[in-house]
C-alpha cells in the first residue's frame, strides 16, 4: 500500500521541519524528489541525509518569476511531475487592528498566490499525463482563526477553498487536489515553550501531545498514493482531536 | 484540405473521440462535438505541441471551432 515508486514529487518548504518529514516519507515510499525552500544549506543537508533520488532547487515563492521557474526546473530535473506539495508558508502574526498591509500581503503572497501560480503551472502536465496528486498543507487555524493570526489564517482559508474549485475541474483527469490541516506539531517554537505554556495548549488537544511532522508527513503520502483516487477536494485535519470538523 | 487541416482534425478525433465526418470546419467544439471547457484547454495543448507553436490565453479564447483552429496555425505555426 502506499507505493510511490516511479512517482515524482516537489515538495515546497522542504528546508522545513513540517516540509523535510514530507521530503523523507515521500522518499522512503520510492518517490523522486525535489526539495525547494529558500535555505539551500538546509536543502543541501537533507539531499545528503536522502542520498539518491532527489534533487535540490531553491526558490524564493515571494518572488513571483522565482515562482513561476520552478515547476518547469522541477519537471526538468525529475523528468515530469506527478506529485506538489504546497507546503511552503510563512506568519507574521499581528493583531488585526495592527496589521500593516505589508504583513498581509506577505502572507498571502507566499502561502496563497505561489500555491495557486505552482498548481495552475503543474497540472497543465498532469492533464497530459493523466495523473496528478497536489497537496496543499494548510493549518487548523485556516478552520478555526486564531488572534494574531487574521493573515495567515485567511490564507490557510483560502487555500482549502482553492483546493476545492481546482478539484472539481480535474477530477475527470485523474488528477486528486487535497488539503493537510495540521494543528500543533513540534517544532523550534513549540521546543522553546515553557512547562506552562506547553500544558496550556496540551489541555485543549484530546490526544495528549503534539503532533510531529511525522504525523502530517503520512497523511500526505496517502493523498499522494494510487490509493487515495477517490478522495478530492478534501481537507484531512492532522491535530489529535483539537479541533473537530 | 491543406495538411494542417488534416492534422488539426486528427488531434480533435483523437482527443474528443468522435466520428472523423463530424468534424467539420463549423463544428464548434463544445456545442457540437461534445467537448467541456477543459477539453478546449487540452486540446490547445495539443495543437502547441503538434505545430509547436504558443496560443497565448487571447488568442486561445477565440478557438471555438475547427475552423478558428485550422486557420489560426495556418497563420502563425512555422
Amino acid at each position: 500500500m502506499f507505493d510511490l515508486s516511479g512517482r515524482k514529487a516537489l515538495v515546497t518548504g522542504a528546508s522545513g521541519g513540517i516540509g523535510g518529514a514530507i521530503a523523507r516519507a515521500l522518499r522512503a515510499q520510492g518517490a523522486e524528489v525535489v526539495l525547494s525552500g529558500t535555505r539551500r544549506e538546509a536543502l543541501e543537508a537533507l539531499a545528503a541525509e536522502l542520498g539518491g533520488g532527489v534533487h535540490v532547487v531553491p526558490a524564493d515563492l515571494s518572488s513571483a518569476d522565482s515562482v513561476e521557474a520552478l515547476v518547469p526546473a522541477a519537471e526538468a530535473a525529475l523528468g515530469g511531475l506527478d506529485v506538489l506539495v504546497n507546503n511552503a508558508g510563512v506568519t507574521r502574526d499581528n493583531l488585526f487592528l495592527r496589521m500593516k498591509d505589508e504583513e498581509w500581503n506577505d502572507v498571502i503572497a507566499v502561502n496563497l498566490t505561489a500555491s495557486f501560480r505552482l498548481s495552475r503551472a503543474a497540472v497543465k502536465g498532469m492533464m497530459r499525463r493523466r495523473f496528478g496528486r497536489i497537496v496543499n498543507i494548510g493549518s487548523v487555524v485556516g478552520s478555526t482563526g486564531n488572534p494574531g493570526q487574521g493573515n495567515y489564517a485567511a490564507s490557510k482559508a483560502g487555500l482549502i477553498g482553492m483546493t476545492k474549485a481546482l478539484a472539481a475541474e480535474v477530477a475527470s483527469r485523474q488528477i486528486t487536489v487535497n488539503c493537510v490541516a495540521p494543528g500543533f506539531i513540534t517544532s523550534p517554537m513549540t521546543d522553546a515553550l515553557n512547562e506552562k505554556q506547553r500544558e496550556a495548549i496540551l489541555a485543549n488537544v484530546p490526544a495528549g501531545r503534539l503532533g510531529g511532522g511525522d504525523d502530517v508527513a503520512a497523511a500526505v503520502v496517502y493523498l499522494a498514493s494510487s490509493e487515495a483516487a477517490y478522495v478530492t477536494g478534501q481537507t484531512l485535519h492532522v491535530n489529535g482531536g483539537m479541533a473537530m470538523f | 484540405m491543406s495538411d494542417i487541416a488534416e492534422r488539426v482534425k486528427k488531434i480533435v478525433v483523437e482527443h474528443l473521440g468522435v466520428d472523423a465526418e463530424k468534424v467539420t470546419e463549423n463544428a464548434n467544439f463544445i456545442d457540437d462535438l461534445g467537448a467541456d471547457s477543459l477539453d478546449t484547454v487540452e486540446l490547445v495543448m495539443a495543437f502547441e505541441e503538434e505545430f509547436n507553436v504558443e496560443i497565448p490565453d487571447d488568442a486561445a479564447e477565440t478557438i471555438v471551432t475547427v475552423g478558428d483552429a485550422i486557420k489560426f496555425l495556418e497563420k502563425n505555426a512555422a
